[in-house]
């Protein structure tokens, strides 16, 4: 049995200790819009927030995670898509086939509550998530969309 | 996106409890055989391609698969702009296969690759647009009594401007779809498009911004189990046995059953308790025959090729063998491209429901009809007891249309759990060991350049695998793989040579090693631009003309190829000099029916590349969308650059040696360059656009890194290189 706090919901989970943190909130708790890529930390498509932090949730023990934890996955993250990442996203008609995007997505969150206004540098540094698609150009316009309140920027 | 529900007797709610956030997570599909006969519940189709509700929505039917590229939307808007309708009130549905079989392939070509979407049926899906309409002034003119020819349509409405009356296509629709269908109908002038032609919004945003959005591997179905799957990884190999009791009492496990002869699965109640068993299952391979198949076997096979005496000819001009011999100056160089995995960032699944009268399958497929062939094949029932439901797809690239392992897989799994639906999802290293993988090939190139630096004969040899010997043999042409020659050829529309060479001769030796090959996005136009663009690099260098200057001698007769290629040339200044430590290169190709061309800057510092600045021109003939072609030519350079600079897969022991993204690497954000795209509609002509500007990625970077490092890159990838 675990406890975990997801969206704002307290939820007690029968779960093997060892099951990674995704397939909990994939097929325990039904929330499939964080997604599984390749299961070793190297995609980014599962990226969730641990207490606001962007975290892999594919190699994380659902037993690693405490019971007063908050985690948010991309169904969380607002209640009608209107975080200012979100917005960007649309604005900017971000995403192809959309896969990695709610990870993306999450990573870019995660970056801009640790750091509002990211570099380009920053960007290259925390932002590592693939897209096969190949959205990362307007993934970084969209960041910097999103920094800056809503008004397009020029990259530098 | 929703399946087709008007068409469907009953559908099940498949959904899960809202969150905090309060989102609905509902996915309706359609669960039952579907009663096409019957007609619309909830609204009247005026023809399969146009559904009008009472509400004004327009209902849009795409045959296509969506996979990211865009063509739904693509192919909405063709259909908008003849039916005249608000664009603000479309959306989309898919017709299923077996509705499409059931109605003689009223929907065509379910078949969605080969950049072929938009431009193997625009023609017929803006005819449905534009009979609809046509249906629609009927009913209205019907109905007041006036000549339909009085009658005009726009933005949803009918108007008889001389009584003043109007109605929206709502109100109409009923009465439209009783009316005749008009025998012929005049199509539109690309040049007065207003709806296709724009740089529309895609339609399939919203629901990818916040988990709502489904896809294969999200699907739940009431009392659905999970499958994890290991096939034998040794290329040929079979499964000899396994020990099910091992693992019969673990967590959640169902069953352990055979899949086929490669093939073992774990049935479990959720993925990954099925996947743990799977992981703790013993299983004893019979390996097959090729164990002692490495990348360096494959390579002396190739090699061979090289220089062997047979091959079949693709394009032929002159005499190029005499010419090569006759003593002049000749330049030699060999490359070679290696395997590559589609890495989808789905990983293949599909769903099946197995019952003795019936198969349903849920698959995000590139090809619903061939989903649609193999689950009836996998069932052993007749293809009108079984249907399949087209699931978005995360990522296609080549890998989910011809090839439907996975389809037979999940309903040879779901046979043996009959009257449960099995989700069978394959882990990311199933996924890599068992691709359909871009083919191998090798080639040499022979040029001759008289004292003027001129290119006088050119020989190319290609020497390697042929993806339609191995999946789709018909194709072939008295043992010849036409598909070989991509862009290479002298004449049609697919994609011909740019140049004109005296003494031609472009062949093949064919050598197919034990590797199962497939299409992947761009297929062979991606090693062939390779090979020409660098060697004309090559070519030029040697002869001791600028790489632009000695094209342009070759192209007079290629205006179209001159174009594109010019039009990057300008951009990036090539006529400038770079900025300090930044160098240029230069490709360009025909194919999947368009002209394209990049230029790129690159900078080499103590053997570290930073590709700066890519400029690519797009002539696709008409543009649906020109924004969508933006989006698909920057991902081009994501898809075409981490193939150039770490795609390998390798073989060792008669299997690959890759098995996730931490062994194959990809292109990440840190290293994307700029893009900026030149789109050139010519008119004319419709061109493919997911897949040609893929394929001038890595020549245009590759002849930049020359002109920075003196060093020529003649095999791929990048990674294994040393440019210091």
């Amino acid at each position: 049995m675990a406890r975990l706090i997801v969206n704002g919901t307290p939820r007690d989970i029968e779960v093997d200790p060892d099951t990674p943190l995704l397939w909990v909130i994939r097929e325990q708790i039904g929330l499939t819009g964080t997604k599984y890529g390749c299961g070793v930390a190297a995609c980014g498509a599962c990226t969730v927030h641990i207490d606001g932090a962007a975290t892999r949730s594919c190699v994380l023990p659902v037993s690693a995670v405490e019971p007063d934890q908050q985690i948010t996955t991309i169904e969380g993250l607002s209640p009608d898509s209107s975080h200012p990442v979100q917005q960007a996203w649309l604005a900017l008609d971000v995403p192809q086939c959309g896969y990695c995007q709610a990870g993306m997505i999450m990573a870019v969150a995660g970056l801009l509550m640790q750091n509002p206004n990211p570099t380009d540098e920053d960007i290259n540094a925390e932002i590592t998530n693939i897209c096969r698609c190949g959205t990362y150009n307007r993934v970084r316009a969209a960041i910097k969309l999103a920094a800056n309140g809503g008004e397009a920027t020029q990259r530098g | 996106m929703n399946a087709i529900i008007s068409i469907s007797r009953r559908s099940f709610i498949i959904g899960v409890a809202s969150t905090a956030g309060g989102m609905s997570l509902g996915f309706n599909v359609p669960f039952i055989k579907p009663a096409l006969a019957e007609g619309a519940e909830t609204a009247p189709e005026i023809n399969a391609w146009v559904v009008i509700r009472p509400d004004d929505t327009v209902v849009i039917r795409i045959a296509r698969s969506e996979m990211g590229q865009g063509t739904l939307t693509g192919l909405a808007q063709l259909v908008a702009e003849e039916l005249n309708c608000d664009w603000s009130k479309v959306t989309t549905e898919y017709p299923s296969p077996a509705q499409n079989l059931a109605r003689d392939r009223v929907w065509g070509n379910f078949s969605t690759g080969g950049s072929r979407g938009i431009r193997e049926s625009h023609e017929y899906v803006r005819i449905g647009g534009a009979i609809a309409r046509e249906m629609l002034i009927a009913a209205a003119a019907a109905e007041w009594g006036v000549p339909a020819s009085e009658c005009t349509a726009r933005m949803g409405m009918v108007t008889h401007a001389a009584s003043d009356r109007a109605t929206f296509y709502g109100q109409l629709a009923a009465a439209a779809a009783r009316m005749t269908p008009p025998a012929n109908v005049t199509l539109k002038d690309p040049k007065d498009w207003t709806i296709a032609g724009k740089p529309l919004p895609r339609l399939d945003t919203a629901d990818k911004l916040n988990g709502s959005q489904v896809y294969g591997i999200d699907l739940k179905l009431p009392n659905m189990l999970n499958a994890a799957i290991r096939a034998c990884p040794y290329f040929g190999g079979k499964v000899e046995s396994f020990d099910a009791a091992v693992v019969a009492e673990m967590p959640g496990v169902r069953t352990v059953v055979q899949v086929d002869e490669t093939a073992v699965a774990v049935v479990a109640d959720t993925w990954w308790r099925a996947k743990t068993a799977l992981d703790a299952l013993p299983v004893v391979w019979d390996e097959g025959p090729n164990r002692q198949v490495t990348s360096a076997s494959i390579a002396a096979m190739l090699e061979e090729g090289l220089g062997a005496n047979d091959a079949f000819i693709g394009a032929e001009q002159g005499d190029a063998g005499a010419a090569l011999s006759a003593g002049g100056r000749t330049v030699t160089a060999t490359y070679a491209y290696p395997y590559q995995n589609h890495a989808t960032m789905e990983p293949m699944n599909a769903t099946a429901l197995y019952t003795p009268e019936r198969c349903e399958v849920w698959v995000p497929t590139q090809n619903g009809e061939a989903s649609l062939a193999a689950a009836a094949e996998a069932a052993g029932l007749p293809v009108q007891q079984c249907e399949v439901h087209k699931i978005h797809l995360g990522g296609g690239f080549g890998r989910r249309g011809n090839f439907q392992d996975y389809v037979r897989q999940a309903v040879s799994i779901a046979k043996q759990v009959p009257g449960a639906p099995v989700k069978l999802i394959w882990s990311r290293e199933e996924d890599m060991l068992h691709g359909a993988y871009h083919p191998t090939t090798r080639c040499r190139l022979t040029g001759a350049l008289d004292a003027d630096g001129n290119l006088t004969a050119l020989h190319m040899r290609i020497s390697g695998q042929s993806i339609l010997a191995a999946v789709r043999p018909e194709g072939m042409q008295n043992g010849m793989d036409p598909v070989v020659f991509q862009g290479l050829v002298l004449s049609g529309t697919e994609g011909t040579l740019g140049y004109t060479v005296d003494n031609l001769r472009i062949d093949h030796a064919m050598r197919n090693p034990p590797i199962p090959p497939g299409f992947w996005r761009g297929v062979n136009l991606n090693q062939n631009a390779l090979y020409v663009e660098c060697f004309m690099d090559e070519l030029a260098h040697a002869a001791g003309v600028d790489p632009l200057a000695f094209r342009r001698k070759l192209m007079a007769k290629h205006p179209k190829h001159l174009a594109v290629l010019e039009a990057v040339a300008e951009r990036i200044g090539w006529d400038t000099p770079p900025a300090a430590g930044v160098h240029r290169g230069l490709a360009q190709i025909m194919g999947f029916g368009s002209y394209v061309a990049a230029a790129a800057e690159v900078s080499v510092t103590d053997g570290q590349l930073r590709i700066h600045r890519i400029v690519a021109a797009t002539d696709p003939g008409h543009v649906v969308n020109p924004a969508q072609v933006e989006r698909q030519v920057e991902g081009s350079f994501v898809y075409g650059l981490s193939a150039c600079i770490y795609g390998e897969c390798t073989v060792n022991g008669g299997r690959m040696e890759q098995e996730n993204f931490d062994s194959y690497e990809v292109m990440r954000m840190a290293e994307m360059p700029d893009v900026e795209t030149i789109i050139l509609p010519s008119g004319g002509f419709w061109g493919g656009v997911g897949e040609p500007t893929i394929a001038v990625a890595a020549p245009a970077v590759l002849n930049a890194i020359f002109a920075a490092t003196g060093k020529r890159i003649r095999t791929l990838p990048l990674k294994n290189h040393d440019l210091a």
